[in-house]
């Protein structure tokens, strides 16, 4: 059975009114002013670490986000952790929160399908994590400029541009599961709940867990364990596990992209070194290759993730 | 009755054989309905009989499990936009954005109607300005009673230029003078020629507005009719009259008096006849007739609540299962 009209019609309106809601809100913020606090603090140890070591660097406006000083962790690592926070703050409340403002018949009254309410919403959230990461990009790039004073080059911009442009498809990977909770769940505490314990679980608690299953998947040969090296075949495990989390594939990727002179991001064999410069950037090209497939995971993460809620959604009584 | 038959063309609304099956149950079991345009039409039935999952199947807002329906000559699960276009819905309890203000939450529904700009200025005021609200057009909708709540989601069907408007429960929870505007302005949507479908359970209101009712029980429409119709049809006659006087024979005299069905003696003094016309005139020339000193006559209008009573007295009260 074919439907009449465009499922997209009312996207747009959908679309604005979400965005002007998620700006104007305290929720919003408050994200927002949590993340810019920590990230100026990263940035404020970074700049600090820099100008004391003033050796020749090409990339020098990258290390700024990622080199650590203890106690604080990399820029890149405050993001890696905060953005499935503010992913999660604007999405678990989606779909159940007009349910229980009583808003959705209402609006699924109006000559709408209810495509466009979803897909609305989803971008809308998306579009405002992408302008505070934007915010914050420019910010970054401006302190560097300031602080360092020095101008940066066309490959460092297009690497952190790589940069922003996976993070907002990591924020999307999260937005969609808030997303999907929010539907499931009818209760927004719950959906938030579930949301942050997922969280929890793929950022502190697997990266613990996936070595320990690796070993029980793939015990290591107690002959590499002799010659005091790890099992190539329990790292492998190990790191395909760790590689379920949408954490480790974003800071996969942005190793790969911020710091040229990565070569693989898995097990490294001494052949495959031969012949290698060590310490050499790659070029950009290989980089963004190199950081590919962890692309493609979060981009297809997202997408499926969203696919779960719009059936879900398609699927669900409106009456509350 | 003879105004409407005139009018009559084809109706508005028209169901044959509509269900709605959960599992194995079925929450709205083969209904027909046939509703013309610009009367006033009644949804009434316990809650969980079916009337909430009867309009949304009308709106396409949930599945049909067989049978048909037709709005407005579009078929609402193949052409809801068509249908969602034409017709208003007020939803049970309506909500609205409490952070936006009235104007901006109509402004909201305005854009997903597809109306332009200009327009839409245009009909948010007047709409706001019909149902009372002009005055906090920019108040915070957070701050609106439940009965302005209703009246803002009126404003949004008159603004919506509906043809058909369907209102769930629309007077549930507000107080007797909210309740009384509320019935003002809904008579003005018929009078503009609007076709109205309200669910309720307020028999009275529902008695005093409406040309036709519908009765639900158990997702069965078991009687459809005006309410004086339904009066004789269930409760053998349309008229009630109570006659309180003192006198010999007066229960036979009034027996006596064409159109009576049926006299009842409630007391020495007291009688209650059941009759087919208004008979009071009858009544009392009656007792003046054998001499009696005639205290009160009353009589009962065709009561709803009468008919309802008859047909749910075997259900608890309070409904089945909440289905709001």
């Amino acid at each position: 059975m074919r439907r009449e009209g465009s499922p997209f019609q009312g996207t747009s309106t959908v679309f604005v009114k979400e965005l002007a809601d998620h700006i104007s809100s305290v929720r919003m913020l408050m994200l927002q002013l949590l993340i810019v606090f920590t990230a100026l603090a990263a940035l404020y140890e970074a700049i600090n670490s820099l100008r004391q070591n003033t050796a020749e660097d090409p990339f020098l406006l990258l290390r700024l986000f990622t080199i650590d000083q203890a106690p604080l962790p990399s820029f890149v690592a405050i993001l890696g952790f905060l953005i499935p926070l503010m992913a999660i703050g604007l999405g678990f409340d989606a779909v159940n929160g007009e349910h229980n403002r009583r808003t959705l018949s209402r609006i699924l009254a109006q000559p709408i399908y209810r495509d466009a309410l979803l897909m609305g919403k989803f971008l809308a959230a998306l579009a405002t994590i992408g302008i505070s990461l934007a915010a914050l990009w420019l910010l970054v790039i401006g302190l560097g400029l300031i602080f360092l004073g020095v101008p940066p080059g066309g490959e460092e911009v297009a690497r952190s541009l790589v940069f922003l442009v996976v993070a907002i498809f990591y924020a999307g990977v999260w937005l969609s599961l808030a997303m999907l909770l929010s539907t499931v769940f009818r209760s927004a505490a719950t959906a938030a709940l579930v949301s942050l314990g997922v969280w929890l679980f793929l950022t502190i608690l697997w990266p613990m867990l996936a070595p320990a299953l690796a070993q029980v998947v793939a015990p290591p040969d107690p002959r590499y364990a002799l010659l005091g090296l790890n099992d190539p075949a329990t790292a492998v495990w190990a790191q395909e596990l760790l590689r379920l989390s949408p954490n480790d594939l974003f800071e996969e990727a942005m190793l790969a992209v911020l710091s040229p002179t990565t070569r693989s991001l898995g097990p490294v064999f001494l052949d495959q070194l031969r012949g290698a410069v060590m310490g050499a950037p790659l070029p950009f090209g290989e980089s963004v290759m190199l950081a590919w497939p962890q692309t493609v995971g979060l981009v297809a993460g997202t997408i499926v993730l969203f696919a779960f809620s719009y059936v879900l959604f398609q699927r669900q009584e409106v009456r509350a | 009755m003879n105004e409407q038959t005139q009018t009559m063309t084809s109706p508005v609304i028209h169901a044959r054989g509509l269900t709605r099956r959960y599992g194995d149950t079925a929450v709205v079991d083969g209904i027909d309905l046939d509703i013309v345009r610009g009367e006033v039409f009644g949804l009434l039935g316990p809650n969980g009989a079916g009337k909430t999952t009867t309009i949304l199947m009308m709106l396409g807002l949930t599945e049909i499990s067989s049978g048909e329906i037709s709005m407005l000559g579009f078929n609402p699960a193949r052409e809801p936009l068509k249908v969602k276009r034409r017709v208003g819905y007020l939803p049970d309890a309506v909500g609205f954005y409490d952070q936006l203000t009235a104007a901006e939450n109509l402004a909201y529904t305005g854009k997903l109607m597809g109306l332009a700009r200009a327009e839409r200025a245009g009909r948010i005021e007047q709409a706001l300005r019909r149902v009372g609200l002009i005055d906090v057009a920019s108040k915070r909708v957070a701050t609106f009673s439940r009965g302005m709540r209703q009246r803002l989601g009126l404003a949004e069907i008159i603004m919506k230029r509906a043809e058909i408007a369907i209102l769930d429960e629309p007077t549930s929870g507000l107080d007797p003078q909210a309740t009384q505007e509320f019935l003002g302005l809904i008579g003005e949507l018929k009078a503009e020629g609007i076709t109205v479908l309200l669910s309720s359970h307020m028999l009275d209101q529902v008695q005093r507005i409406c040309d036709r009712v519908a009765l639900f029980k158990a997702g069965h429409i078991v009687l459809v009719g005006a309410v004086p119709e339904l009066a004789i049809k269930v409760l053998g006659a349309g008229f009630v009259v109570e006659v309180e006087a003192e006198g010999l024979g007066i229960a036979r005299r009034l027996a006596m008096i064409p159109g009576v069905t049926h006299v009842e003696t409630l007391s020495a003094d007291r009688f209650r006849m059941t009759a087919e016309r208004d008979v009071r005139a009858d009544a009392a020339r009656a007792v003046v007739a054998v001499d009696g000193a005639l205290r009160r006559l009353s009589v009962d209008e065709p009561s709803l609540e009468a008919i309802y009573a008859r047909y749910f007295q075997d259900q608890p009260a309070g409904g089945v299962r909440h289905a709001a």
